[in-house]
């Protein structure tokens, strides 16, 4: 078969795999000036997001249509694009000072995003496995990247045990999909799976679809899978903290949804349960737990394992009913975009207290309001917007959640209620960092200095944030979000 | 309709916080300035509310006023729909003339640790998280209006409030959050029933009253809107973050909190709760008139035991709650008159019981009845004197305002609404308990001032330079006494506004 490779469609990741190449030069050639390394990343990446800018409303496939650029793909490749320059932002200072290898850092950083990038257009599970394992494996080493800090190596290890365990049972309920159907390309396991299948072979079906939810479920972080990532997020650099909490996750929950809506969809009636069970425990699980933290970073990695209870919730939700399952898709992914604005804020002022407090306890940002007022601010707006009240930002992505659990009755209203809980127990924690920034009295008195970038993204975060609460139609200008559901 | 009056309400409503914002970024050592901000921006705030209320067609049977009702958030069919009728329209003005007295008191007092800037930004913030609360028609944006009072709330009570202020911010902040978390379900699930669905307040009150809901629809959603609400009222036995937040606030955020922030609540059961969901009112009024009673009494005994001046005010205000609940419960148009009156009344006359106690502490630096020792008349005769003709006004002497909500509630729970004629017996019951309740009342204010006013100074305060009653106190409370008299002289103020919105309203429960 004479293949014909759509360049245009690939465009982006080509452009990141050449900055890619760039970057890992820099610290062979530019050994004293090696920060040059970010800028240069930066302009990759800005490159990337216009050429995926000239992708908007097309939709083309390439590699015998297991490469797929839709509405769905170009959005969560603009979101990817986004969160990278926010998460190099905050990354250049952190280094540039802690005097790492920086070459060697964006140049795992941007491998990463490349995952990220191709995630949402795999339509075939073994795109999707290479794009997974793209996102993971660069993770393991950022993860482990402040090399001198035991707490840093426990941080990688953890994350790459667990990481390849997920592999393996991910691998293996894939490769027990590709027998039962005979396809790895998702449409075609979609069709297959709605067709008749043998008795013996159903069973094989549904055993595939649960290992392969479980694999997700570390790269989630969802309960009960769940452990690595509080020790991971305290070890690792924080601007890879935050790159693991949003874009990372994010890219777990887009290679979920396409596996749930577009290959599984017609075994609903088995994986709904299990997403039901999976979301009251992760978000029950991490809000309470995110309760007894004391420590800066640890609070965000629980609260974002109860985030993706909140997230995966309309996955449980789904029927045979088509038009009110674009609803339920429409509400997962906008919550998956919200939440990483608001958690990609936090973080940002997270990397900005770093600089002066290793250790990041809650306590170190004890009167922070006197000292540095905007970020203060800004992180009051990312608290209260996680927690979900009005008029941030974080309302919206409850509120379609609430919604569309409403919609669907009975379940759904049982899970609306615990998610409704759920959010009322978790402002007592998402209050503890601003109370301590803006109660407290201050530990020191010399101004602080926050990097510019890191100021300068943080006040960009807090207007979106603010702004899609008072206008939430702004994401409703966003390509159709439901593209891959329905006729 | 021309512009101006299609957009005058929310210029009104918004323009606080536009004037938060401005406030901010004024330099911080503009002390004076900042302060001459606050009273200019609500000053001008309240002049537009009270030239519509000078504007606003009394007679009209038209259902909503200076109504706009424009696309907001098509994708979930939210709509900005606001307006003001009858019902919303004293409350909506109170708003103003509330928050525009208390940006005068900070003028003088603005309560340690200063930070007057941030202080009157989330004060602005407040008054237009209140203020729209009371002219929203859309039930999304009723919501985001009634959550917005929460952050500022929060911090005011958090940062300049006293000794246990942090723990009682959190617990005021859980507290409301949860009863209206479950209000938000109850929308929802109005919307999704309604057919076309819709959030607007006024097509789901005609959908309503078609009977369009089902019976054990009504229970359920009456239950989780009322919980909201309810929290928020507080009704017995949902007061109990209320003592705390108001003992700890600061001044201001009492006086808003008893004067405005209360009424949310009961506004909400007279505008969302009754109208849309009546066979659940009908259900739940004999339930909501017991919790009232117990309420009325409850806090007329816990009054008796209060050693601290400000916790027995707060305390009282669950009594005073407890008669408009009552009122409520009748659901008949006296019942829902009075409570509008009691709100109202209440507004003015706890909120100035705020200011008296918040005066009282500037000078003694302690509300702790026995500290302070009796004496209050002979070293401060005006303060005195005003702090007992309030206490007085608040025990429902004839003549003053405080009288009126009480005596219409009481008279309307001895004939209680058509649809609840099979339980005349108990609201009779309900009625003799509000009554006991009137006698403690009138006692514990009385025995209060016993202690607090009466008697002789005590040693250690003789020779203590405390200022008499000082031209920021006397400009920001005699609006509120002119009040508190004209409103007992002439109760129509009130009634002649509510009545017809009341009446259209409650035909309803007629039965």
């Amino acid at each position: 078969m004479n293949q014909v490779i759509d360049y245009h469609a690939i465009l982006p990741e080509l452009i990141l795999s050449g900055t890619i190449v760039l970057v890992l030069f820099v610290d062979a050639f530019l050994k004293e000036r090696s920060w040059f390394a970010m800028p240069l990343a930066l302009t990759g990446v800005v490159a990337s997001l216009i050429a995926t800018l000239t992708l908007v409303g097309e939709h083309r496939s390439t590699f015998g249509d297991s490469f797929v650029v839709d509405d769905f793909a170009v959005m969560f490749k603009l979101f990817f694009l986004s969160v990278a320059i926010v998460v190099l932002a905050i990354s250049l200072r952190y280094f540039r000072d802690g005097g790492s290898y920086q070459g060697e850092y964006y140049f795992l950083l941007l491998t990463s995003f490349l995952g990220c990038l191709m995630m949402p257009s795999s339509r075939d599970l073994l795109v999707l496995f290479i794009s997974l394992e793209l996102v993971s494996a660069p993770g393991f080493l950022m993860a482990a990247f402040r090399k001198t800090d035991l707490r840093s190596n426990e941080a990688g290890l953890k994350f790459f045990l667990i990481g390849v365990l997920s592999t393996a049972v991910m691998l293996y309920g894939m490769s027990l999909m590709y027998g039962v159907t005979g396809a790895t390309n998702l449409a075609q396991i979609g069709v297959a799976l709605a067709g008749d299948l043998e008795q013996g072979k159903e069973t094989l079906a549904l055993a595939a679809i649960l290992f392969i939810t479980v694999g997700f479920g570390f790269k989630v972080s969802a309960v009960p899978f769940q452990f690595w990532a509080p020790d991971t997020y305290e070890g690792a650099p924080v601007p890879v903290a935050a790159f693991l909490a949003t874009a990372s996750k994010a890219a777990g929950f887009a290679g979920l949804l396409q596996l749930m809506f577009v290959a599984f969809p017609a075994q609903f009636e088995f994986w709904t349960p299990i997403f039901a069970v999976l979301s009251i425990l992760t978000m029950t699980i991490g809000n309470f737990v995110a309760l007894q933290q004391r420590q800066a970073v640890r609070l965000l990695a629980y609260s974002s394992i109860a985030q993706a209870g909140y997230m995966l919730l309309p996955f449980a939700l789904v029927t045979a009913d088509q038009a009110a399952n674009q609803d339920v898709f429409a509400a997962s992914t906008t919550y998956i975009l919200i939440y990483a604005v608001m958690t990609l804020g936090a973080f940002a002022v997270v990397t900005a207290l770093s600089r002066e407090s290793r250790a990041l306890p809650i306590s170190d940002f004890d009167g922070l309001a006197k000292r540095a007022p905007v970020l203060t601010v800004a992180m009051t707006v990312f608290m209260l917007a996680l927690a979900g009240i009005p008029p941030m930002g974080g309302f919206w992505a409850k509120f379609l959640v609430f919604r569309v659990a409403v919609e669907r009755g009975g379940i759904g209203v049982a899970l609306a209620v615990i998610m409704l809980v759920n959010s009322v127990v978790s402002i007592a924690y998402y209050l503890a960092i601003p109370r301590a920034m803006i109660f407290q009295a201050p530990q020191r008195e010399r101004p602080f200095a926050s990097p510019v970038l890191v100021t300068g993204v943080t006040f960009v975060a807090m207007v979106a944030v603010v702004a899609i609460g008072i206008y939430p139609e702004l994401l409703a200008h966003f390509p159709p979000l439901s593209t891959l559901v329905g006729p | 309709m021309n512009a101006w009056e299609e957009s005058a309400i929310s210029i009104a409503t918004f323009l606080p916080l536009v004037g938060a914002l401005v406030i901010v970024l004024v330099p911080k050592d503009k002390e004076r300035l900042v302060r001459g901000l606050g009273i200019v921006i609500t000053a001008a705030a309240m002049v537009i509310a009270v030239g519509l209320a000078i504007d606003f067609d009394y007679g009209s049977g038209a259902p909503l006023q200076f109504e706009l009702n424009t696309r907001w958030i098509p994708a979930i069919d939210a709509r900005y729909h606001v307006g003001i009728d009858g019902i919303s329209l004293p409350l909506w003005v109170l708003t103003f003339v509330l928050s525009f007295l208390c940006a005068i008191y900070t003028w003088r007092y603005v309560p340690s640790p200063g930070k007057t800037k941030a202080f009157l930004a989330l004060m602005l913030m407040l008054e237009t998280g209140m203020a729209g609360t009371f002219i929203a028609f859309d039930l999304v944006l009723f919501f985001i209006f009634w959550e917005l009072v929460l952050v500022p709330m929060y911090f005011l009570i958090g940062i300049w409030g006293s000794e246990n202020r942090e723990y009682a911010a959190i617990k005021f902040f859980l507290y409301t959050l949860f009863g209206s978390v479950f209000m938000l379900l109850g929308f929802l699930a109005m919307y999704f029933r309604a057919a076309p669905h819709t959030f607007d307040i006024l097509e789901l009150q005609a959908y309503g009253a078609g009977g369009g809901f089902t019976r054990t629809f009504q229970l359920i959603t009456f239950g989780a809107v009322a919980l909201g609400f309810a929290v928020k009222v507080p009704m017995w036995p949902f007061h109990t973050w209320l003592p705390d937040a108001h003992t700890e606030a600061p001044t201001i955020g009492s006086v808003l909190l008893a004067g405005i922030m209360l009424k949310m609540g009961t506004y909400g059961f007279v505008r969302v709760a009754l109208p849309i969901l009546p066979e659940g009112a009908q259900a739940y009024a004999p339930w909501i008139g017991l919790l009232s009673a117990i309420a009325i009494v409850y806090a007329a005994l816990a009054c008796l035991a209060q050693k601290d001046l400000k916790r027995l005010i707060a305390f009282s205000s669950v009594g005073h709650m407890g008669f408009v609940m009552l009122g409520i419960a009748t659901l008949t148009p006296i019942g829902i008159n009075a409570a509008i009156f009691g709100m109202v009344a209440h507004g003015l006359i706890t909120g100035m019981l705020f200011f008296c106690v918040g005066s009282v502490y500037d000078r003694y630096h302690t509300r702790q009845i026995a500290e302070i020792g009796g004496g209050l008349m002979q070293k401060l005769p005006y303060l005195g004197g005003i702090f007992a003709f309030v206490s007085i006004a608040s025990l429902g002497l004839p003549g003053l305002a405080g009288f009126w909500g009480e005596v219409m509630a009481l008279l309307s729970s001895y004939s209680p609404a058509g649809v609840l004629s099979d339980q005349v017996g108990l609201f009779r019951v309900f009625m003799v308990a509000g009554g006991i309740g009137t006698i403690l009342t009138a006692g514990y204010f009385l025995w209060m001032l016993q202690r607090v006013n009466m008697g002789t100074v005590p040693e250690e305060w003789r020779d203590a330079p405390f200022p008499d009653v000082v031209a920021a106190e006397w400009v920001s409370w005699v609006p509120l006494l002119v009040a508190i008299v004209a409103l007992g002289i002439f109760p129509r103020l009130i009634i002649g506004v509510t009545d017809g919105a009341v009446e259209s309203l409650m035909r309803l429960f007629a039965g």
